[in-house]
């Protein structure tokens, strides 16, 4: 019974271990993606956003069936609660890593010069706090201690986002530059969805956190 | 040999009712977490609650033994019927009750009827453990937890396969849990019973010696197996693995802290290497599983800097040390009073 119960949760623990790494290319996928809009390498660009729509399906996949297996085979009956919560809201990252990447695909806003490093750092300051969350994913399965000390960064990162979002807003509203006024709303929504990436890892640590005091001996 | 039966009843039905009770201290949290199916958890109880009875179960009823020698079967059947209904009106107002406690109670009630003096050092010596065996499981525990903590943390064990871990832990714990609690309190059940028992030694091929306490033992332990079957899953469910809601990780710490502290009140082998090597030996008495379990929680709650101590369940305790007794020892007094002279029964 034993070795029954190990292979199954082994199998499960490399599951969780692919999963948490599609997380971690979505990102990947999303910063590359705007760095080429930036640029304005759109076909790069294209194939960002394709690669990262199918890794949105198959990660899909890996959720749903770790959440069978997980009850299935009544396995970590204490926390399997929170670790379907904890799948389920990292899902989300992907999910607005896709979204914005449709946006620029769709509605390709016109991104001026003098406002590019700020929509980069933005981007990075995201996909920062994403990568950090799902280092404490991982520290949520096996080093328990460790939790919060990426949760800490993750709100780093989210509040210097915060910075940088309302920074880029000022600049754009403030410019002589975009003369159109539904532009500077145009740009205005591409500001705050950049920013959304950290928000959503934000609510991910959050959660973290409070798992990882329930899971405290 | 009917009437034998007979009067064994009551200590029959004592023993259904510690197997209902105590089993849900020992894989209580394991089954209501989903960590163990009750009919695992169910098995192995009985066969380890057997097997402690039967090879262990004579220390600790040697203790009782001399602190009220009951020699005929009509006493023996009062004390343990006595001690039965304090158990479950006990349970019935919702104090964590002890059938040792009730036990010893209905020895010295028969001790006052039947005027023998009593054996005031094994009284001092019982009295004394029941307040030191859930000091001992609490320090047992503190140590304990501090040692799961710094292996679940040091070795960086994914939840998944720790899980495996726990389940499998809660297994071997809960067995040893059961010897210990067979071996512990038999004596509570069956231990009025040994100088009135009908039964004679058994010897297979010159190998094994199954002696008449022993079978006396297996009995009482087959009583306390069909109490987990029939009645447990039930207690399980409503207090819901025992007095408190514990992790699967801080159980394992549980059981396994309480059970070392039942079973060194109740090894002879451990009794007989201290005496060897000169050191004091633990007294073999029969202890209360569930105080042993307060006491380890409590061990728990101070390793983690005294939060969610519930001091109102040491009250309880303590409550219970005084009051499971005094009731005990009345009953035993007014149903003995009845039995000699309604029933015209000899009961000493």
């Amino acid at each position: 019974m034993p070795k029954l119960f190990y292979s199954k949760s082994k199998k499960l623990e490399s599951e969780i271990e692919i999963y948490l790494d599609k997380v971690t290319t979505a990102e990947l996928l999303f910063l590359e993606g705007v760095k080429f809009y930036l640029n304005g390498n759109l076909d790069k660009f294209e194939k960002k956003y394709k690669a990262i729509s199918i890794l949105e399906s198959e990660a899909d996949n890996i959720r749903r069936e770790i959440k069978h297996k997980l009850y299935a085979y009544m396995l970590i009956p204490e926390s399997r609660g929170d670790v379907l919560g904890l799948l389920e809201t990292l899902d989300d990252i992907i999910d607005i890593c896709e979204k914005v990447l449709e946006q620029f695909s769709i509605e390709t806003p016109i991104i001026h010069e003098f406002l590019k490093s700020d929509f980069m750092e933005l981007a990075e300051l995201s996909s920062k706090a994403v990568d950090e969350v799902v280092k404490g994913a991982r520290a949520f399965f096996k080093d328990i201690v460790m939790v919060s000390n990426y949760v800490n960064k993750v709100h780093f990162y989210e509040h210097e986002a915060d910075d940088v979002e309302e920074h880029l807003k000022r600049s754009v509203f403030n410019s002589d530059e975009i003369e159109s006024f539904s532009q500077k709303v145009h740009l205005r929504y591409f500001i705050e969805k950049l920013a959304a990436v950290s928000d959503v890892a934000e609510s991910v640590a959050e959660r973290l956190a409070v798992y990882a005091i329930k899971r405290r001996i | 040999m009917l009437k034998f039966f007979f009067f064994l009843s009551s200590g029959l039905f004592l023993g259904w009712s510690l197997g209902a009770n105590d089993a849900a201290n020992i894989f209580g949290t394991a089954v209501t977490t989903k960590m163990v199916k009750f009919k695992t958890a169910a098995i192995i109880c009985s066969i380890f609650v057997i097997v402690g009875a039967v090879v262990s179960g004579a220390g600790a009823s040697h203790t009782l033994g001399k602190l009220g020698a009951i020699n005929e079967i009509g006493g023996a059947f009062i004390v343990t019927l006595s001690a039965a209904i304090t158990v479950l009106w006990m349970t019935k107002i919702g104090l964590p009750v002890s059938t040792s406690q009730a036990i010893v109670g209905a020895i010295i009630g028969w001790n006052f009827f039947s005027k023998t003096t009593i054996n005031i050092n094994s009284l001092t010596q019982i009295v004394g453990t029941w307040i030191f065996s859930p000091i001992l499981s609490a320090f047992f525990a503190f140590i304990l937890f501090f040692f799961a903590k710094k292996i679940v943390e040091d070795y960086k064990i994914h939840l998944l396969r720790l899980d495996s871990f726990t389940r499998v832990g809660l297994l071997i714990v809960g067995a040893f849990g059961a010897y210990s609690l067979g071996a512990n309190n038999i004596g509570n059940i069956m231990g009025v019973f040994i100088n009135s028992v009908k039964f004679t030694d058994i010897s297979i091929a010159n190998l094994c010696q199954f002696s008449a306490v022993q079978q006396l033992f297996l009995l009482g332990g087959t009583a306390i197996a069909i109490g987990v079957f029939t009645y447990s899953k039930k207690v399980m469910l409503t207090v819901g693995g025992g007095i408190f809601k514990l992790s699967p990780i801080t159980a394992l710490v549980v059981v396994l802290a309480s059970s070392m502290s039942l079973f060194i009140f109740a090894s002879q082998g451990l009794h007989n290497f201290l005496h060897s090597i000169h050191l004091p030996a633990f007294p073999l008495v029969p202890v209360s599983s569930s105080q042993a379990v307060i006491g380890a929680v409590m061990g728990i709650s101070l390793a983690k800097g005294g939060r969610n101590m519930n001091f109102g369940k040491l009250g309880q305790i303590s409550v219970g040390w005084i009051i499971t007794p005094i009731a005990a020892a009345l009953l035993t007094y007014i149903l003995l009073f009845f039995m000699q002279n309604v029933f015209l029964q000899k009961v000493f």
